[in-house]
């Protein structure tokens, strides 16, 4: 969230108008500014927001076209286990949260009426991943076991970030994948490489993404696939559980606790704490995500402050406010170190273990 | 006092007037921001969040991953927030024909009550009889359009020629006065809320009736001839004609392509078994919804509930069919 910083002294009175600790160097002006800047946003996002209901009215008449070939054209036939009203398909985890946003474990989806759906729709799925400085020995592992098991079947982009675009290499890939390196800047300090993913997703969704692609998934690059990854992740705006506290309580995810960051997340507020390395969504909706996640980063660096666990923080925040309509379940991001409990029935993205000391600062 | 104390305390008296109303609006805009992000205080709800299911009897999603909406899985006041900040206008299409006026006073007091109560609810009340609608006072945010219909002389035909009617209207004017549209049989009675987790692109309501049955007994329409047939070994679960609906466009669709079913259906002689309801079911097996509502939003008052079903959210009025239709 752009919160406007606290007022500072007013107009340009001697005595002191500042609150808390922050150093309230803001002055009116900047704080207007602000206001304007967030106005607008909310504006534009509201205007979005209608627009997205009305649009889809005006293709009422278009799109009576497929209606006359409802009959004609012979619907696939698909013959599965009939679904059970009186058999949960999985009783040992949550499966929905409070706002019907879909929880995915395996067992509780079907594959292929989903992919029937998917390919009906002809949908080009994004994957962005950011291979910055020694990063780039991942790539390897990561694209070819991504042909394996991401998105089989469908059309895939491969958009590679990175600052060694001659390192990337050449991965066979099947028809209708394709690998998209773009060219972008490193940092000295790898939190700030992490963090800049935000910035960089938003302006490339907004200039590229947006005509190339329906849905985009950002993941990071040091971990491989090892499981199915499929078009049952899609969804207007998902995010992953965290390995590490897909069972802890609220008050101890690790959510950013300071109130002068714009990551703070208050300890009687929040659902679930969201790994940084696994989101997604139409590009329209991580465009939002990852527009105001880096703005709200720009805002803590005016600060002088830097959320706790980075761009991962940000990310969290934005959950809270505005939920995801899918959540995946850990088996989506998984560390072995973490073991193999009973309610994980399958690993499909697993890290991989690399010295973060050595390959982080080189 | 001189003019000089009292200019000081003056200027002291102003700079603290100052200071506590820059406090007291910082305070107003940090409420309203928080209130807005209030609805997400999660310090209501009695537990914390953990990945434990909440409900293990029922099945609550279904294979394509669109929730069944069972009571004490769900939080309306999370969906409320997230619904308002949509600003949109739910459209209900429900039929009087013949002695069917009857049931008119009962739904709409109970559907002015409980029916996505505190949100923009247009009622579109269709009507042979427009003179006999009871005047009802309603809810601010509800209103009520009476529209004259023509009546058949069978039963089966009025049913089925609500297809035709709604996806007219749709077509005609509905598309801009709503944005959601639900079709309801008008023989009911609301006696529980039912709010804005019905709301979502293509809803379907699972069949009271058949719930538990095996594929092979659901009253599918089986013979080929029909439009509305569907295969043996194939269809999901068994939906109610009583209460479906969605978005505009996607209303639309679902109605012209089952009104066309049925006029093919006429053409060659042959009526579906259970009628639009057939109908409906072939096309939400191949276009499959969004969102199932539970039998707890379409009882059959005819049944004995089941401990599954916590809610009678809305419930079918006893009536004595043989004299109601003819």
């Amino acid at each position: 969230m752009v919160e406007p910083g606290p007022p500072g002294s007013s107009g340009g009175d001697s005595h002191d108008g500042k609150t808390g600790g922050v150093k309230g160097y803001l002055t009116k002006r900047h704080v207007y500014v602000m206001g304007c800047t967030t106005l607008l946003f909310s504006t534009v996002y509201v205007w979005y927001m209608s627009n997205g209901t009305s649009s889809k009215v005006s293709y009422i008449m278009s799109n009576t076209q497929d209606l006359d070939d409802f009959h004609k054209t012979k619907q696939p036939r698909m013959t599965y286990t009939k679904p059970q009203i009186l058999k949960p398909s999985r009783s040992d985890v949550l499966m929905m949260t409070p706002w019907f946003a879909p929880i995915v474990w395996e067992g509780t989806y079907n594959s292929e009426i989903l992919n029937e759906q998917f390919r009906r729709r002809n949908v080009t799925v994004g994957l962005t991943v950011f291979a910055i400085k020694k990063y780039v020995v991942f790539l390897n592992k990561f694209l070819e076991t991504a042909e394996t098991y991401f998105m089989v079947g469908h059309r895939v982009n491969y958009y590679i970030f990175t600052d060694r675009p001659e390192e990337v290499p050449k991965v066979p890939l099947k028809e209708g994948r394709n690998v998209v390196v773009l060219q972008v800047q490193n940092y000295p300090r790898w939190q700030e490489i992490s963090m800049r993913r935000m910035e960089l997703i938003s302006n490339f969704s907004q200039q590229q993404f947006i005509n190339e692609v329906s849905y985009l998934v950002c993941v990071d690059v040091d971990m491989r696939f090892t499981d199915q990854v499929g078009v049952e992740i899609l969804s207007d705006l998902f995010g992953t559980l965290h390995p590490h506290f897909y069972a802890a309580e609220r008050q101890s995810f690790t959510y950013e606790r300071r109130p002068a960051s714009q990551a703070y997340v208050p300890s009687d507020e929040g659902d679930f704490y969201y790994a940084g390395g696994f989101f997604g969504g139409t590009v329209m909706e991580v465009y939002m995500l990852t527009k105001k996640c880096h703005e709200a980063m720009m805002v803590d660096k005016a600060n002088g402050i830097e959320a706790i666990w980075h761009d991962e923080s940000h990310l969290n925040k934005y959950f809270v406010y505005y939920k995801p309509t899918k959540i995946l379940s850990p088996e989506y991001l998984w560390d072995d170190d973490l073991g193999r409990p009973e309610i994980l029935k399958k690993r499909r993205f697993l890290a991989l273990p690399k010295s973060h000391a050595a390959i982080r600062n080189k | 006092m001189t003019r000089e104390e009292y200019k000081n305390i003056a200027q002291a008296c102003r700079s603290e007037i100052r200071k506590a109303k820059s406090h007291l609006e910082l305070q107003l805009a940090r409420d309203v921001k928080r209130n807005k992000k209030g609805f997400f205080r999660q310090a209501d709800l009695d537990e914390t969040f953990s990945v434990l299911p909440r409900r293990t009897d029922v099945l609550l999603m279904s294979p394509w991953l669109a929730p069944i909406v069972w009571e004490g899985t769900f939080n309306r006041d999370i969906l409320n927030a997230q619904y308002r900040q949509k600003n949109s206008v739910v459209g209900v299409a429900t039929f009087a024909v013949k002695k069917y006026v009857r049931f008119i006073e009962g739904f709409l007091g109970s559907a002015n009550k409980f029916f996505l109560s505190g949100h923009r609810v247009n009622f579109y009340l269709f009507t042979d009889h427009p003179e006999k609608v009871p005047s009802m006072k309603l809810a601010p945010e509800k209103r009520l359009f009476i529209i004259p219909v023509q009546n058949y002389p069978r039963w089966q035909d009025i049913s089925m020629n609500r297809m035709d009617i709604i996806s007219s209207h749709i077509r005609s004017c509905w598309r801009y006065e709503v944005d959601y549209l639900y079709s309801m049989d008008i023989d009911v009675q609301l006696f529980e809320h039912i709010g804005v987790e019905i709301i979502d692109t293509l809803v379907g309501t699972i069949s009271s009736w058949q719930y538990t049955e095996p594929r092979e007994n659901n009253s599918y329409e089986r013979r080929q001839e029909s439009r509305a047939a569907i295969p043996s070994g194939e269809g999901d679960f068994y939906y109610a004609a009583s209460f479906y609906g969605g978005s505009v466009s996607e209303v639309y669709k679902l109605t012209t392509a089952c009104y066309k079913g049925i006029m093919e259906d006429r053409a060659s002689g042959i009526e579906a078994k259970w009628h639009e309801e057939s109908h409906l079911n072939k096309y939400l097996l191949y276009h499959k919804p969004t969102r199932l509502l539970s039998p707890e939003y379409y009882w059959d008052e005819e049944l004995i509930r089941p401990r599954i079903v916590k809610v009678k959210r809305l419930s079918s009025v006893h009536k004595d069919l043989k004299e109601v239709r003819f």
